[in-house]
């Protein structure tokens, strides 16, 4: 399975995660979200950058609730809970917005 | 609160070589989801687990030691060190990663996971233990 994102063809597993972590630019979530019905906000952007610096330091795709109390340290209390992250990712903050970041499945999520 | 099994995943082997640390390390991620009182012990050739500096290019595997420290996060605190197992591969701590944890009760405050315990020390802590599992 593929995608075109800016005229290349990139590899999806068959969850539509990317095959290849270093595939990624920002077309990918623009691509994504858009075959998802799905405008993305700032709101969003700010889940996805934060997603994959937490991927570059800790080589790990977050597991949900995780993600949530991390983003609650970093970006405040009224969007470290699960309704905020719902709301902007409602297929799962985790598997979604990690999706949209170019990370493989969050470890952990059940 | 529903039972609570204190977990503890003992570690023995050298990082990379074989697939058990790394399992180990899935196992743990995933487990943390069903909260549990989890803790982890390295000791023998384990202890190689947790040192500063991997580099895995030269064998193609993935160098995971960088999730070490997202442990914290998924809320396990307690790493057990065995003292003899380091000084008998001429480690100390300071060859290991500083891991810790931020404690949410007390806004964030850094605290310390790795716990350097002998080998007496640990054996006291695993009898405690309800469930054990080797890598």
């Amino acid at each position: 399975m593929s995608i075109e994102v800016n005229g290349k063809s990139l590899e999806v597993d068959e969850e539509g995660y990317l095959a290849n972590l270093s595939d990624w630019e920002p077309g990918v979530a623009d691509v994504m979200s858009k075959d998802d019905d799905l405008e993305l906000t700032n709101d969003h952007w700010e889940i996805i950058n934060f997603l994959r610096e937490y991927y570059e330091e800790y080589q790990i795709a977050p597991a949900v609730r995780v993600l949530t109390k991390a983003v609650g340290k970093k970006l405040g209390k009224d969007k470290g809970n699960s309704k905020y992250l719902y709301e902007l990712f409602p297929y799962g903050p985790g598997k979604q917005a990690c999706r949209y970041a170019g990370l493989p499945k969050p470890t952990g999520c059940v | 609160m529903p039972d609570v099994k204190k977990l503890m995943y003992v570690n023995r082997r050298a990082p990379y070589g074989t697939i058990y640390a790394w399992e180990s390390l899935e196992v743990v991620l995933v487990g943390a989801a069903f909260d549990q009182d989890v803790s982890l012990a390295f000791l023998d050739d384990g202890v190689y687990q947790l040192t500063r500096g991997q580099s895995t290019e030269g064998i193609g595997m993935k160098n995971f030691s960088a999730i070490y420290s997202a442990l914290g996060d998924y809320e396990v605190t307690r790493i057990y060190v065995e003292k003899e197992s380091l000084e008998e591969r001429g480690l100390t701590l300071d060859d290991l990663q500083h891991l810790t944890w931020e404690d949410e009760d007390e806004d964030w405050a850094e605290k310390e996971s790795i716990r350097l315990v002998d080998r007496a020390e640990l054996a006291d802590v695993m009898s405690n233990q309800d469930v054990m599992f080797n890598f």
